[in-house]
């Protein structure tokens, strides 16, 4: 597999190229919010590419380039115009430019191909790129571009980053935003140009957006996300040219889009901190922890009204009783209390053990004092406060619990007249006050 | 806060100690004549002013009296149809190291992937200049501005996990790191917490005592006499300026938000204690 | 039938159904999901290829519209989990789609009769060759049948549900508060796009497409503020760009669907310079306007608080100006007779004052705190 043909090993150079580049400018427009900036742009470079075509009559990279640098230019100085001076949004601006500068584009091929001339076949492999005919002297223009571009975001990162996350302050600083903006643009343009023979005009935005997106979930820093996007870009160009070198017939541009996508979606959902799969697992403990605190609530609530005194078990009948619990159901939630040693579980039934004792008064001290305070300070009725009481209690944290306690006075009973609990776990009304 | 942290003088000398410049001094600000103009309305009309160096100042006045146009302008952020600004007897051009600027809080998006030191090392990229990359000594820097804020134990923080009083005051740290004569800030005090309000508040208090000089747009009518020495009121054309004491009147209030009787009630109770008839008759 | 006349009738009903539906996109600032929808829908109508292994239209339309709703639900849901900006999300759903509608047409290719030119500018020129058969009688164009079919349920979509649409592009607050669900009739709309889209497909390919929808309600926009009006205009920019398009295809021996997307963008750049209420020039000509008024206000202003003459030298420094602006206001205001030279320069006169004090001029009279 790794016997690879000469014109396979420039493919794959190629694709990797583009890959590493278009992920690191892809980050900037992504972060900008103009992540169908690159789409259009693509799509109006392809007039560019047949115009060359059509005034020099050869395949020669060079006027092609040019003239998709001068379309693509032209196309994002449509949208401005059109943004600024009518009352219609971004998004149609961009959605009017991409689709009539590509329907020109059409027209321009269409007509070429009609012509006499007999070199033009292979103009279409712009539209979704065909690896395969890329050239050796195709891949070191692809490199020097890139590395044009490469070194003048390092050289300029400072003022990109300024661009990206807040233009106006770096305008009160004296650099000229509207240059800066030009300048990525035009940076842009030049990685559509470098991916068209690649991936082609319909593709590109996914070797811009998606592998910055990837890159975006694995980290908080700007300059790691850059390199990051880089690497993932030149991992899915590499990848992408491998499979469809190795499998007949599959165009590498799709491949490298869906080898990207395929990372994003591995990103979204296990990336560290963001990954979704971490979210909802938070979620989940966060829910069974409620269920944990709400049983150990119950239980102390039942022995506060059996006249405080909380030694004698509750039959597993009653318990199951409280919430409406099976006992599947309640078992999930006692067992792990059991053998954290919070409470104990026996045939006669359950039973709060000391520490168990300390953590449900701490969480019913919790609720009776959002309601007190919603009561008293917010003067919210009695008989509303008890459901938000039942969600604060899991949240309050223990200093902002101090200071709800200091802000209402140490008080000893709560609106309905039930005692707020101390007496175990000993919050001592005399502190913070000495 | 203490009261090493902001000491040095600033940049270009003549700052002063606690009790503000002479009157005879030079104006912080000079706007000569100011109209601006977005497409088809006119935002400020025909505004001459002229701002001490050394106060707390505040712009106030209702919703698209031009209050952010006015920082804007003084910025050279806009174009004027007419007239001109000067900071410290220049043009903002040649004074953009003396100025100071802290945009709205709600002006970027939170969620970008930066630090805050990083924002706040921002600061100094005026200073820097194009090229140069900032190293260990802007880090510092950057450090002890978010320590003056109180929250130097933040600084890894990634900003979208702090609260917005703390972003507010990263926000302030980056402008603290641009040490400049002047500040101007947009609704710092806006939607933060009484604890940042306060931290906020000490800070002004403390760049003024080193003779600073900050215009803030403000919009909670009810502390503008507590916080502010000098107050601007706005509705497209300047109604007043001048020392709170003598230009924060009801009817220059009154002036400057004509009908708009809930911000003119809250007004009232800020100045008399909700007993003000003529402004609790509702017949505007 | 002649075949050009089919031709256009099959372009003209693709134009029409798009600018209807289109519309709504636009006036939503969704077009871009629109964009996404129309390469989104390629796997769909692949997919009905292999598994009925015909070009049969309703198997098309259900996968492609299939396609077109789960292009919607992924970018929301991606957008949902606050991990991708909206039009991140967009970014990446289609493309990845879209691909995977390419990848299966090079693997399939025997199987599948869809060329990749065909999915990116369509074959409307032929047309009049893929006739439909009913009980083994040849009843017309496909074509024809397809994309009339579905003017028509867009017409009808529009027509039922006008109200509800309106509302809930105008107001979807006030919508959900009366009881319309702005969510099922966000789909509603998203599956009358797919659907279009699907039936358009085939004649002018992916990304024409989205010219078709977006450009000629964009061009009504700038012409109109009436829902009504805005579609009407729209459907006839549509089929003006079909059939001038049609037109410049033949002249230039090029693409249809090309031309088209062409012509319907000169008609927005003439719309877009030209219109009388929103047109770039009418625009130009408006702030010109209220320049010079403003120029005029602030000099007679300036004067009417002195009573010395001023020289133009003196009113250059003063507003910074340069000389030849002063002298223009000038000449303007003496023509009104507001000011009038005198020799040391220039003072106001009794009917200018009048002015002032009447505010008879422009921004004199937007002062907020009047209001």
């Amino acid at each position: 597999m790794f016997d690879l043909s000469f014109t396979a090993r420039t493919v794959l150079l190629g694709a990797t190229l583009l890959g590493i580049v278009g992920g690191a400018l892809g980050s900037f427009a992504l972060l900008r919010r103009q992540s169908l900036l690159g789409d259009a742009l693509a799509h109006a470079a392809l007039p560019g590419v047949c115009l060359g075509f059509y005034l020099t009559g050869s395949k020669n990279p060079l006027p092609l380039f040019l003239g998709a640098l001068i379309a693509g230019i032209v196309g994002a100085l449509c949208i401005l115009v059109i943004v600024r001076n009518s009352r219609l949004k971004q998004d149609t601006a961009i959605g009017i430019v991409l689709s009539v500068f590509f329907g020109a584009g059409i027209v321009l091929l269409t007509h070429i191909q009609k012509l006499p001339l007999g070199n033009q076949s292979g103009l279409d492999k712009f539209l979704f790129g065909q690896a395969a005919t890329l050239l050796p002297r195709d891949v070191m223009i692809m490199a020097i571009l890139g590395g044009v571009v490469l070194l003048l975001v390092l050289v300029f990162f400072k003022e990109l980053r300024v661009l990206t996350f807040d233009p106006e302050f770096g305008a009160s600083l004296g650099f000229p935003m509207r240059g800066l903006e030009v300048f990525l643009t035009v940076l842009l343009v030049t990685v559509v140009v470098v991916g068209l023979q690649t991936v082609g005009v319909v593709l590109i935005v996914a070797t811009l957006i998606t592998p910055a997106a990837a890159a975006r979930q694995w980290t908080d820093r700007l300059g790691i996300m850059v390199l990051l996007a880089a690497a993932i870009g030149g991992f899915s160009g590499a990848t992408g040219a491998l499979i469809s070198a190795g499998w007949a017939r599959l165009p590498t541009g799709p491949v490298i889009v869906l080898v990207a996508s395929a990372i994003l979606l591995v990103s979204l959902l296990f990336a560290p901190q963001r990954g979704m799969l971490w979210a909802s697992l938070r979620e989940r403990a966060l829910a069974a922890r409620i269920r944990r605190e709400n049983l150990l609530k119950d239980l102390y609530r039942w022995g506060e009204n059996a006249g405080g005194t909380w030694s004698e078990p509750v039959t597993t009948a009653l318990v199951m009783g409280f919430r409406g619990h099976t006992r599947q159901q309640l078992t999930r939630v006692a067992r792990r209390l059991d053998r954290k040693g919070l409470l104990s579980w026996t045939d006669d039934g359950i039973t709060l053990r000391q520490e168990g004792l300390e953590q449900a008064e701490r969480i019913v001290r919790r609720h009776r004092l959002w309601e007190l305070f919603l009561t008293r300070r917010l003067e919210l009725a009695e008989d509303h406060v008890h459901r938000d009481a039942e969600e604060m209690e899991h949240a309050l944290t223990e200093e902002t619990e101090a200071r709800l306690d200091a802000l209402l006075g140490y008080p000893t009973v709560d609106p309905h007249g039930r005692p707020i609990p101390r007496s175990i776990s000993g919050s001592d009304p005399q502190r913070g006050v000495a | 806060m203490t009261k090493d942290g902001v000491s040095e003088d600033p940049r270009g000398g003549d700052g002063t100690v606690a009790g503000g410049l002479p009157d005879s001094a030079k104006p912080a600000i000079e706007v000569h004549d100011l109209t601006v103009a977005y497409r088809t309305q006119p935002v400020l009309w025909d505004i001459d002013l002229s701002l001490p160096e050394g106060k707390l100042i505040a712009i106030v006045g209702p919703n698209g009296a031009g209050k952010s146009t006015l920082l804007r302008s003084i910025l050279g952020l806009v174009k004027p149809v007419t007239g001109w600004v000067e900071v410290f007897g220049a043009p903002y051009r040649q004074r953009r190291s003396w100025v100071g600027y802290v945009p709205q809080r709600e002006s970027v998006d939170w969620d970008f992937p930066t630090s805050a030191l990083d924002v706040v090392t921002m600061g100094l990229y005026g200073s820097l200049g194009w090229l140069r990359r900032p190293g260990r000594k802007e880090r510092e820097i950057a450090v002890s501005c978010l320590d003056k804020v109180g929250i130097a134990d933040l600084a890894g923080r990634q900003i979208s996990q702090l609260s917005g009083g703390q972003q507010q005051r990263v926000f302030l740290a980056r402008a603290l790191a641009q040490d400049a004569r002047l500040y101007l800030m947009d609704e710092p005090f806006a939607g933060v917490d009484a604890t940042t309000e306060r931290a906020i508040l000490a800070l002004l208090q403390e760049l003024r005592s080193t003779g600073r000089t900050v215009v803030a747009v403000h919009h909670d009518l009810q502390t503008v006499r507590e916080y502010f020495d000098h107050v601007v009121l706005l509705n497209m054309r300047l109604v007043a300026d001048g020392p709170v004491a003598t230009t924060f009147t009801n009817e220059n209030l009154q002036r400057t938000y004509g009908g708009r009787l809930t911000v003119l009630t809250q007004a009232a109770e800020a100045l008399l204690g909700g007993e003000n008839p003529e402004i609790s008759n509702p017949n505007v | 039938m002649s075949p050009s006349l089919i031709v256009i009738l099959v372009a003209s009903c693709v134009a029409a159904a798009c600018a209807l539906i289109g519309s709504f996109l636009v006036l939503r600032q969704m077009a871009l999901l629109g964009d996404a929808i129309s390469h989104a829908v390629l796997p769909g109508i692949v997919l009905a290829f292999l598994f009925t292994g015909e070009r049969a239209p309703l198997p098309m339309i259900l996968g492609a519209g299939s396609l077109g709703v789960l292009t919607v639900f992924l970018v929301e849901a991606f957008h949902r989990t606050q991990r991708l900006k909206e039009d991140a999300s967009i970014g990446v759903v289609f493309p990845a789609l879209f691909s995977i509608g390419v990848v299966l047409i090079s693997r399939y290719a025997g199987q599948v009769d869809l060329d990749l030119d065909c999915v990116l500018y369509g074959e409307i020129a032929y047309a009049p060759l893929d006739l439909l058969y009913f009980q083994g009688n040849s009843i017309g164009p496909k074509a024809l049948w397809v994309n009339g079919v579905v003017l028509l349920a867009n017409i009808l979509f529009v027509i039922v549900l006008y109200k509800e649409l309106k509302l809930t592009t105008f107001d979807a607050g006030l919508a959900a508060a009366l009881g319309f669900s702005p969510i099922v009739l966000h789909y509603a709309l998203m599956s009358m796009v797919s659907i279009t889209v699907v039936g358009a497909f085939e004649s002018v390919g992916a990304i024409l497409v989205v010219a078709m929808l977006i450009v000629p309600p964009a061009t009504a926009y700038l012409l109109t503020d009436k829902l009504s009006t805005l579609l009407g205009l729209a459907v006839g920019f549509g089929v003006l760009s079909a059939v001038l398009g049609y037109w410049l295809a033949y002249l230039w021996d090029a693409s249809i669907a090309g031309a088209m997307a062409t012509v319907s963008g000169a008609l927005f750049t003439l719309v877009f310079l030209l219109s009388p209420s929103y047109g770039l020039l009418a625009r130009w000509l408006r702030q010109l306007h209220l320049g010079r008024n403003l120029s005029d206000q602030l000099l007679l202003l300036h004067l009417h608080g002195d009573d010395e003459p001023q020289s133009t030298d003196q009113l250059a420094r003063r507003f910074s100006w340069r000389a030849r602006r002063v002298e223009t206001v000038v000449d303007r205001l003496e023509q009104r007779e507001w000011i009038r030279r005198v020799a040391d320069g220039i003072v106001i006169t009794p009917s200018g004052e009048l002015a002032i004090e009447k505010g008879g001029v422009g921004p004199l009279r937007h002062r907020p705190a009047s209001q």
